[in-house]
């Protein structure tokens, strides 16, 4: 183990870090947005409206990441017109591809994670809101979403995790985040041992950190107190 | 011809067999990980305990891509040294062999904690009539606990198949022909990126859905005796 080139590489790997959590944390968060009318559509009572929700999850459910990435990445460049399209600068970049496709693949997971929750949701508190008076949206905006955020946030936990840990496959388009810069300073001083062993446990320390980030949440959130009633 | 692909359409077959092949070995060492990180975790001893924690949350807290990459550029130093111990020079780890390592690790790594809720929940009295039956510690395991765990493990171990299943296209980046790299060889060639690609999409999509099936019936058959029937 060559410990005075991890030590000198690791201003680097820092940087790598930096791009890995900004693509992580984009593309939860934009994920979240795209998964929450989706949810909702799939936990409804008629079919036609679970059905559209249901073909978006079951395909990105069941491909790869990397499949998706490179259908975003190499794939629209096939087409004249979107290379002619506004959009062309935008997925033209390595950048913009990853969080794209990452937002779009864990938007799925997070839609079904949702689709549980609003499920869970005790139908008695929901019969409650409704006897109170409130119309269908005002249950479903001030009783059951927040009743299944805190339902479905360790869910929700674990897919960020995920996500740490998928991001790792944007180094395959070009992205320096921490898995490409590792390869790349592999490249250079011929050393995979040490540097993937630095890189690794620079995701070790962003899960730590996460996990017990969303631990506070759930405090906050007194996701405990709402449980076993 | 749309099956024709440009004459791409046998090497994307024999890449389909490959990712499956991958898969199916993977499978098989990655349980094997998992049986033993689970028993490892749930035994009376401290330093097997720790041993079996430390397994599942190093290998659960890095990404699969690193671990593949890892094992095959990392180990070829290593490599070398032994191929020199015992005189062959050459020695070296395949992609495939590599790519079943990583993921199996992987897949064991999440197994564990399948095994060890399916163990938990066998009630601790079958352990013991095992044990005041006169058997020894590994036939109670063997013959009583084991049989009974597979029923409860099952819907876990289904997930994490499709999981692998998925993940073995990130063994295309080391350079194995499967699935993926046939058809990045494809795009190179035909200049067609999305259609390849959408192909391959579609192929792995197939993959699950059969995996679905073949589950749904081995879960059902797993299960039988224990469905009351309305």
């Amino acid at each position: 183990m060559d410990w005075n080139v991890i030590i000198k590489y690791l201003p680097r790997l820092f940087d790598g870090a930096i791009l890995t959590l900004e693509l992580v944390a984009f593309a939860v968060i934009a994920g979240l947005i795209l998964a929450l009318p989706m949810g909702i559509a799939r936990a409804s009572r008629h079919w036609y409206v679970r059905a559209l929700p249901y073909g978006y999850i079951f395909f990105f459910r069941g491909t790869p990441l990397l499949v998706q990435l490179f259908l975003v990445y190499y794939g629209a460049a096939q087409f004249d017109v979107v290379r002619q399209g506004p959009l062309w600068p935008y997925l033209r970049d390595p950048y913009w591809c990853a969080v794209l496709t990452m937002t779009l693949h864990t938007a799925a997971y997070i839609a079904e994670i949702l689709r549980g929750a609003i499920q869970a949701v005790p139908p008695g508190e929901v019969e409650a809101a409704r006897a109170l008076g409130m119309s269908r949206a005002q249950a479903m905006l001030h009783i059951i979403l927040p009743r299944a955020a805190r339902i479905g946030l360790p869910a929700y936990s674990n897919e960020v995790i995920l996500m740490l840990k998928a991001s790792a496959l944007a180094s395959t388009i070009t992205l320096l985040e921490l898995t490409g810069m590792a390869r790349t300073i592999i490249a250079r001083t011929y050393l995979p041992v040490e540097i993937f062993f630095a890189a690794g446990l620079f995701y070790l320390a962003i899960a730590f950190v996460l996990v017990k980030g969303f631990k506070l949440l759930e405090l906050w959130l007194r996701v405990d107190a709402t449980q076993g009633r | 011809m749309i099956f024709d692909l440009h004459g791409f359409g046998p090497a994307l077959m024999a890449g389909t067999l490959m990712t499956i092949k991958l898969a199916l070995s993977a499978l098989c060492l990655g349980l094997v990980l998992g049986l033993l990180g689970a028993l490892a975790k749930t035994s009376p001893h401290k330093p097997l305990q720790w041993l079996g924690g430390t397994y599942s949350t190093l290998v659960r807290g890095i990404p699969e891509l690193l671990w593949v990459l890892l094992i095959y550029f990392g180990t070829v130093n290593l490599m070398r040294s032994i191929g020199e111990a015992i005189g062959m020079e050459s020695l070296e780890l395949s992609a495939f062999a590599a790519g079943t390592i990583a993921l199996g690790l992987c897949f064991g790594s999440y197994a564990t904690e399948v095994f060890r809720g399916a163990i938990l929940a066998i009630p601790r009295g079958h352990r013991e009539a095992g044990q005041a039956l006169g058997l020894s510690k590994g036939r109670t395991f063997w013959r009583i606990i084991l049989p009974q765990m597979w029923r409860i493990a099952l819907p876990g171990l289904g997930n994490l198949f499709m999981i692998l299943m998925k993940d073995t296209a990130l063994v295309s980046v080391i350079g194995l022909e499967e699935l993926m790299r046939r058809s990045q060889i494809a795009v190179t060639s035909s200049k067609e990126p999305f259609t390849f690609f959408l192909v391959a999409a579609f192929i792995y999509l197939g993959l699950t859905v059969v995996a679905m099936t073949a589950l749904y019936f081995i879960e059902r058959r797993a299960s039988r005796g224990f469905v009351r029937s309305a």
